[in-house]
């Protein structure tokens, strides 16, 4: 029977990526995502895991070292947060656009300047269009869940593909929760040997990564593309035997008394559990408010969010970057492409909020909805707001 | 013949991640494709010393029956190394538009 144990969130995800039987651990360490691979390197030392770990120089030789390790047929780990991730960017296309099904925490952090180690997602939505399929986690137990599944997903023959579990940094990864840790015949009964469709083999040579002419480059982007889109069911297909086999139900979004709600929240990460605590507040005070957590962040769940948002007024759609000289926040924006020109569709109100460590409590959500309510009756000015800014 | 460069591939039936599956595959690649000068040697002129077979960088030339050194126009590039080190002047770049 699995245990439930109180431990950091870092610690647990490196459990998760041990129970995964990783093989290649290639890691650098930042600030907020340090604990994950210092403790994996504990347990790779200690004899716990048959697994290489290599200390590289920087999270561009990382993941460099990622690509080859994987695309030798090994299960392969690593994990980075914000300055680190930047440093990963020119790797992270090469590893999405070659298949190469690694699997990597992300611990979201805002970016410098002015230097901030604090949580927001401005580092992953810079890196938004790299091709890795992407996840959100809420608590500590999702990053759990979520970890084991993105082995299952990425490895799969049909997927073939790069995977971030994205958590919150410092309110997850630094967080001491109560967390069940699967059982590892379970988790072996979940996750078959990693078996890819190609490898680099000198007995079967072949190239990876060759020059794509203007003849064929097109057909190579379109191929990725297509491929993270058709991934989407086997991302919930896999979602649903870990409910088979663990217990916990995932979805592409996870609604919270969204099916009557007029103003629906949408949030994704670690604030839609305070969301939460707001709706409830918002559906005692007679609001009909609710919310929609966005856990499959690419591929986006278009259908599954005109389905979700049937018959809501407004969406009042939380980004928590601010992307300068922009329309409005990535989320928001994804989302009025979503709806746009969809019969009946909600309006979308786009916030942005939680920057930099900036907590976003109860009452900036409350705001929030009564700012989208007063919207949908007077169109705003300004296609985003910045939530909780002082002017003087 | 070129294989892979004439190949018309769509995106269906484009390798996984772009992977080229065959080993050696370059060799279907006429990497001259893009020259704008060709060498054409005066046989008059030419004492078949083989400079330009040493010289050329791309190892495009061959001794044909005769034993002269003829360039392999699929693979020369048109720099013009062959005609500078000619020691008869039996070499002239010729652009390709001109026949």
């Amino acid at each position: 029977m699995a245990k439930r144990v109180g431990v950091e969130v870092s610690i647990a995800i490196a459990e998760a990526v041990k129970l995964a039987q990783a093989e290649i651990i290639a890691a650098y360490p930042i600030t907020p995502q340090t604990h994950i691979v210092e403790h994996l390197s504990e347990i790779v030392a200690d004899g716990e895991l048959d697994a290489e770990f290599i200390p590289v120089e920087s999270e561009h030789a990382a993941l460099s070292t990622c690509c080859g390790s994987v695309a030798a047929g090994a299960r392969t780990y690593t994990a980075t947060s914000s300055q680190g991730l930047m440093l990963m960017s020119e790797v992270l296309y090469v590893a999405s656009g070659m298949r190469l099904p690694i699997v990597m925490t992300v611990a979201n952090r805002a970016l410098s300047a002015p230097i901030s180690i604090w949580n927001d997602h401005q580092d992953i939505m810079s890196q938004r269009d790299c091709g890795w399929i992407q996840t959100f986690a809420e608590n500590g137990q999702e990053a759990v869940d979520l970890t084991i599944h993105a082995f299952k997903v990425a490895e799969d023959k049909k997927v073939s593909l790069p995977m971030i579990v994205n958590i919150d940094g410092f309110t997850l990864s630094h967080v001491i929760e109560p967390i069940e840790l699967p059982d590892q015949e379970d988790v072996d009964r979940y996750l078959p040997p990693f078996r890819p469709k190609y490898r680099l083999d000198p007995k079967r040579p072949i190239s990876m990564g060759p020059v794509g002419i203007p003849e064929v480059y097109t057909e190579s982007r379109m191929a990725h593309d297509q491929a993270i889109k058709n991934a989407k069911r086997w991302i919930i297909k896999a979602w649903d035997e870990f409910e088979e086999i663990f217990g916990r139900r995932y979805n592409p979004i996870e609604q919270y008394m969204a099916e009557d709600a007029e103003i629906l929240l949408v949030t994704m990460g670690s604030i839609s559990e305070t969301a939460m605590t707001a709706v409830d507040k918002m559906r005692d005070d007679g609001k009909k408010v609710g919310l929609l957590r966005i856990r499959l962040w690419r591929p986006f769940p278009s259908i599954e969010f005109r389905k979700a948002a049937k018959g809501a007024k407004a969406l009042a759609v939380v980004d928590r970057t601010l992307p300068p000289g922009a329309a409005s926040g990535p989320v928001a924006s994804e989302l009025r492409n979503v709806f746009y020109k969809v019969p009946g569709a909600p309006k979308t109100f786009g916030f942005i909020a939680g920057l930099g460590g900036r907590d976003v409590t109860v009452e900036r959500f409350e705001e929030i909805v009564d700012k989208a309510e007063f919207y949908s009756k007077k169109r705003p000015k300004e296609l985003y707001e910045v939530i909780g800014v002082r002017e003087k | 013949m070129a294989v892979v460069q004439d190949a018309i591939i769509g995106w269906k039936t484009i390798t996984h991640g772009c992977h080229v599956l065959e080993a050696g595959s370059t060799r279907h690649f006429r990497t001259g494709d893009w020259r704008s000068i060709r060498p054409v040697t005066d046989n008059e002129k030419c004492i078949k010393c083989g400079m330009c077979y040493i010289f050329c960088p791309e190892m495009c030339y061959e001794q044909d029956d005769d034993g002269y050194f003829v360039a392999n126009l699929d693979y020369c590039k048109g720099c013009g190394i062959c005609a500078n080190e000619c020691p008869k002047n039996a070499i002239t770049m010729v652009p390709e538009e001109e026949d």
